[in-house]
């Protein structure tokens, strides 16, 4: 009965023991600064078309929804705010998030784990090298860098979506649209919005290094590694979210 | 040919005892690879052929028994320690284990690029050369995805000895191989061994193919060295087990069946 309980707390101490590993060859690893620019852009530049065209869709959606809220109360002029703020501290981090596990965390983890299949990462073991710095640790690093950088593009055009239906479609003046948004949004929000995605960031990346670097070394195994990334990487988003929430609403 | 009792053993297991989750893989066995000859491990499948070389490599720890690589007690070493005695050794993956983001040349100077600080243009004379000894200069620009079988071995040979290691440690180097690469990476052996000196261990189960290069072969059943000797001694040797496995015989002491309950009562059985 405490079985599961019992693996679930194993797995973790597993996960932190492995983080420390990889933090321990993060620094190393910059010796190489074209493997971290390789993992950015695999990261970062092969994510973006899904990441813009998620975007777009929220923030068309965040339009209308918004609008239809707002216009109960006679407010729909701070369609612009309420946009913005829902994108930068809450919407923008937490889907980048969801896409960044489903698109290059699932990747990570099928390439490391099949490294692992295919012995490579043996191989370099065996020939002195650590895999854990030539491999895992740009990565690592590279996701964490691209994560930032997509929410940022995500929250952009979110906020043009939302312009798009809210101004172009349903007829709330541009103007107020802007102005109120430039009032209202300050320093904290896109703090918020910018920590929250480095937390999701490590915590996406860690997932994803952790299950490759960890699957089992056969073509089934690569496959439940993958699934278990995209799992965990958005449970532990979420739980991540509600507690940073907390944490800043709190101070 | 034989052990000839002065020359020094460059790999040395002594009484090594391990298992795995409660199985016995390793009881008590004894086996020593002497500097500048081939020595054959041999063994049906399941004997623990690629764990013996996981603990040579120091990959995994024995849980009895003393293994010396260049008279280092392999388990006791720190990382560092181990690291470095791995520079010495080079080693053939059974499926190559080549990288697949790499190309045929950075491949082979990858061991190069991460320990040594060689000027740009050396380095690429040294791949060259390495590529040139297992005939695949030509194919330097290609993907290790565009290789066959019997190439990407040969590159990943290349590979094992770019930083003339003094052991060179075969996993499985003949599996899955047609009949002409086969050849050329048996002569490859045999070269390698012949000019460079380099002691190598091969963990096959092919024995015939071995059998041409070995000075000495060992034979593993029941988790230790059933039978040790030239290739010509193996062949003659008595024992049931040895005579099964050096002549491919399908049942014997290893049986041809898995454990079952009686046939016949299975069969009539199936009705009811």
């Amino acid at each position: 009965m405490m079985r599961p309980l019992v693996d679930a707390i194993v797995r973790m101490g597993r996960i932190a023991l492995f983080l420390v590993r990889v933090l321990g060859q993060c620094l190393p690893s910059l010796r190489h600064p074209r493997l971290l620019l390789a993992q950015i852009y695999n990261a970062g530049a092969r994510s973006l078309i899904i990441v813009m065209l998620c975007g777009l869709f929220v923030g068309m959606v965040l339009g209308l929804q918004g609008y239809d809220l707002l216009q109960r109360f006679g407010s729909e002029s701070a369609l612009g705010v309420a946009a913005a703020l829902g994108l930068v501290r809450e919407l923008g981090p937490v889907i980048t998030a969801l896409l960044f596990a489903g698109r290059a965390g699932t990747s990570l983890t099928s390439e490391i784990g099949l490294m692992r299949a295919t012995d490579q990462l043996t191989a370099m073991e065996m020939m002195a090298v650590d895999p854990v710095r030539r491999v895992v640790a740009p990565r690592f690093l590279g996701g964490i860098i691209a994560m930032p950088l997509l929410t940022a593009i995500f929250n952009i055009i979110g906020i043009y979506g939302a312009q798009l239906i809210g101004v172009g479609l349903v007829g709330v003046e541009s103007g107020s649209f802007w102005s109120q948004m430039q009032a209202q949004v300050d320093h904290r929000d896109i703090n918020e919005g910018l920590i929250k995605s480095l937390c999701f960031g490590v915590a996406c990346s860690l997932m994803a290094v952790y299950e490759g670097f960890h699957a089992e070394p056969t073509a089934e195994g690569v496959g439940l590694a993958t699934t278990r990334t995209v799992v965990s990487s958005a449970v532990l988003t979420l739980l991540l979210d509600y507690m940073l929430t907390a944490a800043f609403l709190n101070s | 040919m034989g052990v000839s009792p002065t020359a020094e053993a460059v790999v040395e297991v002594s009484d090594l005892r391990y298992a795995i989750d409660g199985r016995s893989i390793f009881d008590g066995l004894n086996l020593r690879a002497l500097r500048g000859q081939v020595t054959a491990v041999m063994g049906p499948s399941g004997t623990g052929k690629t764990t013996l070389l996981r603990l040579l490599m120091g990959a995994i720890e024995p849980g009895d028994g003393r293994i010396t690589v260049f008279g280092e007690e392999v388990a006791r070493l720190a990382r560092p320690a181990l690291y470095g005695l791995r520079r010495r050794i080079g080693m053939l993956f059974q499926n190559g284990a080549l990288m697949s983001d790499l190309s045929v040349f950075e491949n082979v100077a990858f061991p190069l690029r991460a320990h040594t600080r060689l000027p740009e243009p050396l380095l690429r004379r040294l791949v060259l050369m390495k590529l040139q000894a297992v005939g695949l200069r030509g194919a330097a620009d290609m993907a290790p995805a565009e290789l066959s079988g019997g190439m990407a071995r040969r590159v990943a040979l290349a590979r094992a000895i770019v930083m003339d290691p003094e052991l060179l440690i075969y996993d499985e180097p003949f599996v899955g191989l047609d009949p002409i690469s086969l050849g050329v990476i048996l002569r490859l052996i045999q070269t390698l061994n012949a000019t460079l000196g380099i002691t190598s261990i091969v963990v096959t189960h092919d024995v015939e193919e071995i059998s041409r290069i070995a000075h000495q072969s060992y034979l593993l059943a029941g988790g230790r060295a059933a039978a040790a000797g030239s290739p010509a001694e193996l062949l003659r040797a008595a024992t049931p087990a040895v005579n099964q496995f050096m002549r491919g015989l399908p049942d014997g002491p290893v049986p041809f069946h898995v454990p079952a309950p009686d046939y016949r009562s299975q069969l009539l059985a199936v009705d009811r």
